[in-house]
């Protein structure tokens, strides 16, 4: 039977979870909550004796500041009560600790019936309606899609029956495997596709329909007993391998593309044409890839010790539906692809990146979307517990917003890992398997979580997406498994292995099963978190926290042993073979069978057709000249320029010891460094720089413009630092919406024409550059129609860098060190304020927030990359005290960053920096013109510096005082004199608390 | 002979690389254990001449930091403690090793009872966790054997239940009585302890950081000596090189060179 423990604080102990809640509900929601007194519920299923029952609470209950019973505690003084617990089969990890407590506890194991499930209860106090309660349940404490809420007034808290009733799936079903019947009308087809969320289109039907007609196919078949029609285990493996998550689709389509002036190209392959072949060109020139586009992550050379790999991922759709689940799912899920890259990566830090609608949102919300705000602190708090509880630091973190993110957001996650070039006198990145390798499976169990993912984030948000899309991950979980897996890698005890992501069992063993030719699972071999699924739900699952590793038969009782020891699951699912065929049993049962090149290669290739005709956006209003504080303290205060420190803050940035330049750095650490710097190792002083461009707007200009500046700022940040031209490698992800015509998307060919655009530029730039891209990803249905409203995303491309630097201590930081340096600004400054954070502000002062257009800015490849060479030698040279390149808000921005850094005044006179004819103040002051730098150093060193950048724009434009006033200023006229104090306020007020 | 430590791992614990580095700096000779394979044979404990309980997320910080991998300590290792503790051996820990010894009663300690838990590490009154730095004021007068002599300090802090909190004021009387509060947050101007947010960044009560037992070699803290290693570690290091004052190592190495330097005269 199930013991029911409440806990509660004990009086005079402060509820800081309560007062939160209470603190938002008044706050966000408008409600008058006037206090909330929040409790623990467990639920222990576990067949106890009274005694272990009293041993269980005690343990259970911090006698210092808490107190408990088992069955009720009296509750407090309250107006409702709003109880909250998880709905069957949803992971619950705080469940799962209290389950391994009451383990030591009793000094036994739980039988599979038995099990602990945990709720919380929040009494509030304060006049409201029984809605208003419901709401605060539904909007706030809890989301509905994985967790129950009850609300009780306190006469019904009364007499309610004492509910230690656990949540739990009680459905045995029969194994039952159901086969399709293709032979149907195009209209049946689709309808299969439709029905069972396959996101198969018509002709990849065809295609499957094709294969299963064939003789050779349907004479094995028959011969293992398998029925002429697939099964279901077999459509749904199809459809997940072919789904635009995992085959990138548009990418490697066939694409018509026509310029604005008529003229038609057809591109055989995005991808190919365009990314690969800048890295397969770039490759002739540098020396330190060693495995591009191949593996679950990048890896390039660090050191002759090491090799470093790097991938980032979007996790969005699930975050949209389950912010907080979806979000720490996508870090500790791209967390497993550089553990499954190679022989398996060290972890060394973390990145994250997050668009969002205003959090300050106040429109009309199409109904089932959920409000930025809630979404964003879901997000945040989903990336920071992963995270922190994966002993992985963050290094580089970014927030953007605009509307257009409200029906998506986009949530990057990235992991940068380390793996020694040799293990057991082998390479490191090389995977192979042979034939008779065991499949193991190892770290969690399979549930039903995220059913239906890879294909679901294939499709658009629509109000009926399944709950069961959302996974929730555990860190610890992991933890443990990541650690037993290094163990096992350096004990040689395992041939190869990959992770668990995407598609489940069906992705990680089809890929690997393509390196010895097949592959034989028993799926009845796999372990469940509970009884009642089915064949196909098994081999789909996206439950987290697994790897498939293919151990060789000689190990696979030591690894078994080892993974005992480690408290870590580990199990035989079956053996990797020669067939050519991927095959899938249930106990003795063959319930699957495809081809393995059908598998892989016999997904028709899409063809799609993209018109390219530059958009017409209006420009606002040219501003009279004068001063222009007003229009700085409104670009500081801006969402997009603003301090993210508030929420940075809650994120472990130092864990491993090991990091140099911090993402904040000044005399106050509040300010945004360019580019982070890390050592990789304890006992030597290289280490890596890692930074990131990002720049949706300009997408409504250009996105060969936003493409080749996204490349140029996430360079330029890592130059600033001390990074080398010749060291950088570049990773691409793509965020689209959906560029297929089609009835819902009638401008499918002008979104597809600027992913060729933005493609083009990223092979131009990155050949120039000698950047290569070593990994990426793309999701390109990011478009919600909910309420009769479509919300697509602005083309949004993530482009992140890493780069080797050879010393860490030669590192240089953003903000101005001392009173009586000189400054210099370094590149060109152009008439260059489309879609600038300026004209953007602009717009919104006039009131015509759309009308942000004008001239995107360009590169000029030549003269950026001259540039780049002169700041490389100028910070060998030892010459430069800071470095810091504009971004957003152009030099203005920059000017008062660097100085609110050194806590320095600092005077300009802007009509000396570099420009392009003579530039209007605005320009001047707020041009968001590629390729430049601010930097200072001391007065003696002004010759070698100008030396140093001879043949390059630079000039000295003003000196760092020891004053409390940054003023910019032309020969004509003062045009910002603002005090240090009233801009740092401006900077960290918006999002200071939220 | 460099002193043997002991370092547990395990159970989503993560900072035994620094923190092996540190002894290993230090002039000690750290090893690495997992949980399990100390619980398997106990007596493993003794080969050492000190222990630590090192940061991290043991079991997530699920049901308050610390509990479930107290709970399995005392369980299990009750006794070998009792003895490693009376033959005047050290244990440091940190963060959440900390808060395992905190719930474990290893800290504060008081009269000799070492496995019930007296003061509680409570959610930082700001209500997430945080990382930034601080300055810590280490107390002459605590009998503390890791802090002698090391004044004002600046490490990072990285916790979401880190304030020192007890409802008993007797209890925190006999704490200050006794030297135990080794360390506090303090202002970096003045030296002074501070209840203000963010120079305190919880919360805790008389500001204190850190505990030790009353013999001084049992001791825990917030803050991450470990996470100071390198002169580059601290934030301002680019202006210290720049004036000049780049000191040649992390201040927090000396916690651990003290450790080493009590274990090689004992």
């Amino acid at each position: 039977m199930a013991h029911r423990i409440e806990i509660a604080l004990k009086r005079g102990v402060h509820d800081g979870r309560g007062a939160g809640v209470a603190h938002r509900a008044r706050n966000f929601f408008h409600l008058p909550v006037t206090g909330c007194a929040s409790r623990d519920v467990f639920k222990v299923e576990v067949d106890l004796k009274p005694r272990q029952v009293r041993e269980v609470q005690k343990i259970f209950t911090d006698p210092v500041i808490a107190r408990s019973a088992v069955g009720r505690l009296a509750a407090p003084a309250f107006d409702w009560l709003v109880e909250v617990g998880f709905k069957p089969g949803v992971t619950d990890n705080l469940g799962r600790t209290a389950q391994e407590v009451v383990t030591d506890t009793i000094g036994r194991a739980l039988t599979a019936q038995e099990g602990v499930y945990t709720g919380a209860q929040y009494f509030l106090k304060g006049a409201l309606t029984r809605e208003q309660a419901q709401k605060l349940g539904r909007d706030l404490l809890a989301n509905e899609l994985i967790q129950s809420i009850r609300v009780f007034s306190p006469e019904e808290w009364a007499v309610a029956p004492v509910d230690a009733e656990p949540p739990v799936i009680r459905d045995p079903a029969s194994v039952n495997v159901h086969t399709y019947d293709l032979g149907g009308s195009d209209a049946d087809l689709m309808k299969i596709s439709r029905d069972g969320i396959l996101s198969l289109s018509l002709a990849e039907m065809h295609a499957i329909r094709d294969y299963f007609n064939r003789p050779d196919v349907l004479a094995a078949r028959t011969k293992l007993g398998l029925p002429a029609q697939p099964t279901d285990v077999e459509l749904e493996c199809l459809a997940q391998t072919w789904s635009e998550h995992c085959k990138h689709k548009i990418f490697a389509a066939r694409v018509r593309y026509v310029d604005e002036q008529g003229r038609e190209q057809v591109i055989e392959s995005l991808f190919k044409t365009f990314i690969r072949a800048a890295t397969e060109k770039i490759r002739q020139d540098v020396d330190w890839l060693v495995s591009v586009f191949t593996d679950n992550a990048g890896i390039i050379r660090f050191n002759d010790t090491y090799n470093v790999s790097f991938k980032c991922e979007t996790h969005n759709s699930p975050s949209a539906l389950d912010p907080y689940g979806g979000a720490i799912t996508g870090i500790v899920g791209v967390n497993r692809d550089p553990m499954g890259t190679g022989m398996g990566c060290e972890m060394v830090c973390n990145t994250w990146g997050y668009c969002f609608g205003s959090p300050f949102f106040a429109g009309d919300l199409p109904a089932g979307l959920m409000h930025p705000r809630r979404i964003r602190d879901g997000v945040h708090q989903g990336v920071i517990d992963g995270g922190n509880q994966s002993g992985i630091p963050w290094t580089r973190g970014f927030e953007r917003f605009d509307e257009r993110y409200l029906g998506k957001p986009l949530v990057y996650c990235g992991t940068i890992g380390k793996l020694p070039r040799a293990l057991q006198g082998r390479p490191s990145e090389r995977k192979e398997i042979f034939p008779g390798d065991a499949i193991v499976m190892c770290g969690g169990r399979i549930g039903k979580d995220g059913i239906h993912g890879a294909t679901f984030s294939s499709e658009e948000l629509r109000h009926e997406s399944p709950a069961q899309a959302v996974q929730i991950g555990d860190p610890i979980t992991q933890r443990k498994m990541y650690e037993f897996l290094m163990e096992a890698r350096d004990l040689g005890l395992y041939r190869a292995l990959t992770d668990n992501g995407a598609g489940g069992l069906s992705s990680s063993l089809g890929e690997m099963s393509s390196l010895c030719g097949g592959a034989e699972i028993d799926l009845a071999k796999a372990p469940l978190k509970y009884e009642g699924l089915q064949p196909w739900e098994v081999l789909l699952s996206e439950a987290q926290e697994r790897m498939s590793l293919a151990v060789q038969p000689e190990n696979v009782d030591a690894f078994l042993a080892l993974a005992k020891r480690r408290d870590v699951e580990a199990n035989v699912i079956g053996q990797f073979t020669n067939s050519g065929a991927f095959m899938t049993k249930h106990g003795d049962r063959i319930v699957g069978r495809i081809e393995l090149e059908f598998l892989h290669e016999g997904c028709p290739r899409m063809e799609i057709e993209a018109r390219w005709q530059p958009p017409q956006l209006a420009a606002p209003a040219p501003l009279r000249a004068g001063n222009r504080n007003r229009a700085l303290l409104g670009l500081f205060g801006a969402l997009n320029v603003c301090s993210k420190e508030f929420k940075s803050r809650q994120y472990d940035g130092e864990v491993k010891g090991l990091s140099v330049v911090k993402p904040f750095v000044g005399v106050h650490s509040d300010m945004p460094s360019d580019a982070t710097v890390m050592k990789v190792e304890y006992a030597s002083h290289a280490g890596i720089i890692l930074a990131e461009g990002i720049n949706p707007f300009f997408s409504d200009l250009d996105t060969y413009a936003m493409m080749a500046s996204v490349i140029d700022e996430a360079v330029r940040r890592v130059v600033s630092v001390g990074g080398k031209l010749g060291q950088i490698a570049g990773l691409d992800n793509f965020c689209w919406p959906d560029p297929v015509l089609s009835e819902k998307t009638p401008d499918g060919p002008y979104k597809m024409a600027q992913l060729v655009r933005a493609n083009q530029a990223l092979f131009d730039v990155c050949t120039a550059y000698l950047v290569p891209p070593i990994s990426g990803k793309d999701s390109m249905k990011n478009d919600s129609v909910r309420g009769g409203r479509k919300i697509s995303i602005p083309p949004t491309v993530l482009f992140s860098t890493i780069a080797k630097m050879d010393d860490v201590r030669q590192a240089v930081t953003m903000h101005f060190k001392q009173a009586g340096d000189l400054i210099y600004v370094i590149g060109l400054t152009q008439d260059e304020l489309g879609a600038s954070e300026f004209h953007r502000w602009l717009a919104a002062e006039q009131g015509t927030p759309a009308h942000y257009g004008g001239t995107v800015p360009g590169l000029d490849v030549p003269r950026a990359l001259a540039t780049y060479r002169a700041m490389n030698a100028a910070i060998e040279a030892g010459l430069l005290h800071s470095s810091h390149t504009p971004t957003l808000g152009g030099l203005a921005v920059a000017c008062a960053l660097a100085a609110l850094g050194g806590d320095l005044g600092a005077e300009l006179n802007l009509d000396a920096a570099p420009q392009s004819g003579k530039l209007s103040d605005d320009a001047l002051l707020f041009a968001e013109s590629n390729s430049r730098f601010v930097v200072t150093c001391a007065p003696a060193q002004a010759t070698a510096l100008e030396a140093v950048f001879a043949g390059v724009p630079c000039a000295r434009v003003g000196i760092v005082t020891g004053g409390r006033a940054l003023k910019l200023a032309t020969a004509k006229r003062t045009l910002i004199e603002a005090d240090l104090d009233a801009l740092r306020k401006t900077f960290k007020k918006t999002l200071n608390g939220i | 002979m460099n002193p043997k430590i002991l370092i547990i791992t395990g159970y989503g614990l993560n900072c035994e690389a620094e923190s092996k580095h540190a002894w290993t700096l230090a002039g000690a000779a750290p090893e690495l254990l997992h949980l399990n394979d100390l619980l398997a044979q106990p007596a493993r404990l003794h080969d050492y001449a000190g222990l630590m309980f090192i940061g991290g997320f043991s079991y997530g910080d699920h049901m308050g930091s610390g509990l479930a991998f107290g709970a399995r300590v005392r369980h299990h290792l009750r006794d070998d403690l009792a003895k490693f503790i009376g033959e005047g051996k050290l244990i440091l820990g940190v963060c959440n090793g900390f808060q395992i010894m905190t719930k474990l009663g290893l800290l504060p300690g008081l009269d000799n009872d070492y496995f019930t838990q007296q003061v509680a590490l409570m959610h930082n009154d700001c209500g997430a966790f945080q990382n930034f730095w601080v300055t810590l004021r280490f107390e002459d007068k605590s009998p503390c054997v890791f802090t002698r002599g090391l004044g004002l300090m600046p490490l990072p802090i990285r916790h979401g239940e880190g304030k020192v909190f007890t409802l008993d004021r007797e209890l925190l009387a006999r704490l200050e009585q006794l030297g135990c509060a080794a360390c506090r947050y303090a202002d970096p101007a003045t030296g002074a302890a501070t209840d203000q947010f963010p120079l305190n960044p919880n919360g805790s009560l008389n500001a204190i950081a850190g505990l030790c037992d009353p013999t001084g070699r049992v001791f825990g803290l917030m803050p991450h000596p470990e996470a100071y290693l390198f002169p580059e570690n601290h934030p301002q290091w680019d202006l210290q090189k720049l004036r000049g004052e780049l000191p040649a190592q992390g201040a927090g190495l000396k916690i651990f060179q003290n450790a080493v330097a009590f274990l090689k005269s004992a």
